[in-house]
């Protein structure tokens, strides 16, 4: 999907956990999640860590998409 | 480490008084397997059913399939860790009960039971169609968590099919056949010119109602491991997950791995079956990083030379399978994997998640997305209620004429990863 | 029944018109005739089938006048109106083989007459038609004639009769992309120790799922000026209001949604749940912002991070869906998005 909405014109972050698949299948700008079940979130968390959590993984998908890149990247932290 | 096992075919069942063996019939008393499952609070009600080959009957929803079976002599007993306490299986004497099975069904618990036609185009898709079927219907009390109802039903089943292996401990086996696997150094002088070969077993473990328990312990919670390859005949591994019903391992076939059966087959022979080793798929990335590790690790401290590596399920497992493949490889171990694929209705989509040119070996349990049409059978043991629900149906499902427009995942074991059936594709 | 009607296409060497010097053969009619390999193919056909005629043409004179020689060639076809064509086999002959896929593939597509064509694989035609129209394996020459033919000529009749065909591995085509389902001899896990055994030992074996080749799209330039920008979500995760009123599927999901969440803040278990059947599904039900993370994308709205959370998302179920499915949504959504002046994306996955 990431690559069809990224052959269409629109830049595109991928948050996913697993990003070895994200790299097979194409993706470009890939920030890396937290678990399957829950890609931005923690359950073992309280609710403002968990906030804190999402907030942090989200800023880093923003940066991804201000950030120019010539292949495939992971920001990872 | 040697395991004897005497099979005892089963060539028909009937309810009766008293649950009993005689010249191949079992004879099953409702009212005593009825008051084991009952133990549980969580059961409001059972009902126990009879499916045989050929019979116009549907059973759904599937949760496990269990081959009932006794141990006779050698340490610990069936299910070990759960049914039976903790002690290392896979030595001695062991009964199974062949030609039938336990079947556990009832009200939906994930998204992902099957379904076992016993007759037609569905049939020839599961391996249950062949087996006679004792089908146990629980009902959970109101109220219940889909997992507590999850964990009930599993434990029914298990007890069930213990009760009715315990009815085989004192008869004789109608044929018995020997496993025997070496310790590493006795293996080494026995067959000191076959290629040492083992099997890399990955068990679904993505967390509730997708998982796998060995000796008891929740495969998410363990690193990869070695097992003597007759372990899993007495149950080390049972399957507690819901995944989609046609690449999920249920008990039966854990306790019947044709892996398993077929290196043994060769072992002595063209190959020295070393060991099984077992990893998990979790939904971390950090978990699949380590468990591919581990094995490729274990692969390379048993100086292998091949492994056949088993998938379960689909998705993001994909990416534990292909893991698995390169790190083994690259530690020179050459690799088959055996997986089933997505590829689409139509069959013209990417099949798996993952790839790599590692994988130049791959077994294939065939097309999940295949659409196939399941014909309105006389009787259906369980309920219809969720078909549209389960993985692989859809809100058009039902067909006016009562027939049922499935893709093959709905179908219980239909394209195994384990290399259970013939089905192939191309 | 009747017998089938075949209609033959052979070149100049198989048509013993003679070689290379003759190559420039233009394309010949023959009515009636069953020619070279043809007879073979009558032999094969039993009573089922039989050529009624055939199309002779030079290689040269076909590849160097393609456009003229397929239209002659299917003018040719199209008079005859033949339940089947078929073209070649070619074995390693390039430009012959070249010529084979080109006639066969148009025969099938402009005239919609089911078309049969056969070649060695690393004939040039190969890989060039081998998706277009079935196309046998052949050995690299003609010696492999009448195992070539063997295999043609059952096949060619179950397509002039539309049968379903089975397998690449069954009918002896070559994988043509199309995966499709059938029975083994032997069951999955005895394959694979014998697949292992020949590895373990050097000799050959055959994957029975060759791993793809992935293509690549160039990366959109970052953006400029987050502020200004218009961040839309998509998720593969599921995420669907309360009761799932779309009825989005748990796997294989044949349809996506489209979700308005003008003043939504936040996702609670209230209102917003998970119809992925893949995973567990507790904490996404629970909390859907998990998968979905609309809070704080409100949050960095209100802040002036971003300059605007698009007012609708899109969501489907990743779980067991097939690749060319969620394309054709995403192409779709692609277009909706840009339609409505979103800027940038972030797509969430379980």
């Amino acid at each position: 999907m990431v690559k069809e909405i990224e052959r269409a014109g629109l830049p595109v972050v991928h948050i996913c956990t697993v990003t070895p698949i994200s790299l097979t299948v194409g993706a470009n700008r890939i920030v890396p999640a937290i678990a399957i079940p829950y890609p931005l979130g923690n359950p073992s968390l309280d609710a403002a860590e968990e906030k804190e959590l999402r907030h942090h993984i989200v800023e880093k998908a923003l940066t991804a998409l201000t950030t120019e890149v010539d292949g495939q990247k992971v920001f990872e932290d | 480490m040697k395991l004897e096992m005497g099979h005892i075919f089963i060539k028909d069942i009937v309810f009766a008084e008293e649950s009993k063996i005689s010249d191949g019939t079992l004879y099953v008393s409702t009212k005593e397997l009825e008051k084991i499952v009952m133990e549980d609070e969580k059961i409001k009600s059972v009902s126990f059913d009879i499916a045989k080959p050929g019979e116009s009957v549907r059973i759904t929803p599937v949760k496990d399939v269990i081959e009932p079976r006794v141990k006779v002599e050698g340490n610990g007993g069936v299910f070990p860790g759960i049914i039976s306490k903790v002690g290392t299986v896979g030595s001695g004497k062991t009964y199974a009960l062949k030609g039938m099975s336990v079947i556990t069904a009832g009200k939906i618990v994930g998204f992902q039971e099957g379904i076992i036609d016993m007759v037609g185009e569905g049939a020839k898709y599961t391996p249950f169609s062949q087996l006679i079927n004792l089908v146990m219907v629980c009902e959970p009390i109101d109220d219940i968590k889909q997992h507590q109802y999850e964990k009930a039903v599993r434990m029914a089943g298990l007890k069930v099919a213990t009760a009715i292996g315990e009815l085989a401990k004192t008869l004789t086996p109608d044929e018995t056949r020997v496993y025997e696997t070496s310790t590493i150094k006795e293996g080494m002088t026995k067959y000191p010119e076959l290629p040492r070969v083992a099997y890399v077993q990955m068990l679904q473990s993505q967390g509730l109602l997708h998982d796998t328990y060995v000796y008891g312990v929740d495969a998410k919670q363990t690193l990869p491991t070695i097992l003597n390859p007759t372990e899993i005949m007495d149950g080390a591994i049972i399957s507690g997950n819901c995944v989609s019903a046609c690449d999920k391992n249920t008990t039966y076939h854990h306790l019947n791995n044709p892996v398993v059966h077929d290196l043994f087959e060769e072992h002595g022979k063209t190959i020295n079956f070393v060991c099984q080793i077992i990893t998990n798929e979790n939904v971390y990335l950090a978990d699949k990083e380590r468990s591919s590790d581990w094995t490729a690790k274990l692969c390379e401290m048993l100086d292998l030379d091949g492994v056949i590596i088993s998938q379960e399920g689909f998705g993001n497992p994909d990416t534990d399978l292909i893991m698995n493949c390169k790190k083994i490889e690259a530690k020179g171990v050459k690799t088959v994997i055996i997986t089933d694929e997505y590829a689409g209705r139509d069959g013209k989509s990417q099949s798996l998640a993952d790839a790599d040119a590692a994988a130049d070996a791959v077994v294939t349990g065939g097309n999940a997305n295949q659409v196939i049409i399941l014909p309105k059978l006389d009787k259906v043991i369980g309920t219809l209620d969720y078909v549209t629900k389960i993985a692989g149906a859809s809100e058009e499902t039902l067909c006016e004429d009562g027939s049922l427009e499935v893709e093959l995942q709905v179908i219980t074991g239909a394209t195994n990863e384990t290399g259970f059936n013939k089905l192939s594709a191309r | 029944m009747a017998k089938l009607k075949v209609v033959h296409y052979i070149n100049q060497f198989f048509a013993q018109i003679g070689g290379e010097e003759k190559a420039d053969f233009p394309a010949e009619l023959r009515v009636g005739e069953a020619v070279g390999p043809g007879l073979a193919f009558n032999a094969n056909f039993k009573d089922e089938a039989e050529i009624i005629a055939t199309i002779v043409c030079g290689d040269s004179y076909f590849n160097e006048n393609l456009e003229k020689a397929k239209a002659d060639v299917l003018a040719m076809v199209k008079e005859q109106n033949p339940d089947v064509f078929i073209a070649g086999p070619a074995f390693n002959a390039g430009r012959y083989g070249v010529a084979c896929g080109t006639i066969a593939a148009a025969v099938q597509e402009e005239l919609g007459i089911p078309s049969l064509t056969g070649m060695y694989v690393e004939n040039p035609g190969a890989d060039m038609f081998k998706d277009k129209v079935y196309m046998v394996s052949t050995k690299n020459s003609a010696v492999g004639m009448r195992d070539a033919v063997s295999k043609m000529a059952p096949l060619a009749i179950k397509l002039g009769k539309k049968e379903e065909i089975g397998a690449s591995a069954e009918e002896g085509y070559m994988p043509n992309g199309i995966r499709k389902n059938f029975f083994e001899d032997e069951r999955g896990a005895k394959r694979a120790v014998k697949m292992l055994l020949n590895k373990l030992a050097g000799k050959p074996y055959t994957t029975e799922y060759p791993m793809p080749d992935f293509d690549r799209v160039a990366p959109v330039p970052a953006i400029k000026d987050l502020s200004k920008a218009t961040v839309a979500l998509v998720t593969s995760g599921g995420i669907v209001p309360k009761g799932n009123p779309d009825h989005i599927e748990s796997s294989s999901a044949s349809h996506y949604g489209e979700y308005d969440i003008t003043g939504v803040m936040d996702l609670t278990a209230d209102t917003y749940e998970t119809a992925h059947g893949g995973y567990d599904p507790v904490y996404a039900n629970e909390d859907a912002d998990r998968v979905l993370p609309v809070d704080v994308l409100r949050e960095l709205e209100k802040e002036g991070k971003i300059g605007k959370l698009h007012n609708k998302f899109y969501t489907t179920v990743g779980n067991g869906t097939a690749v060319a499915s969620a394309k054709a949504f995403a192409e779709e959504i692609a277009k909706k998005l840009i339609a409505d002046g979103v800027d940038a994306v972030i797509l969430t996955s379980t």
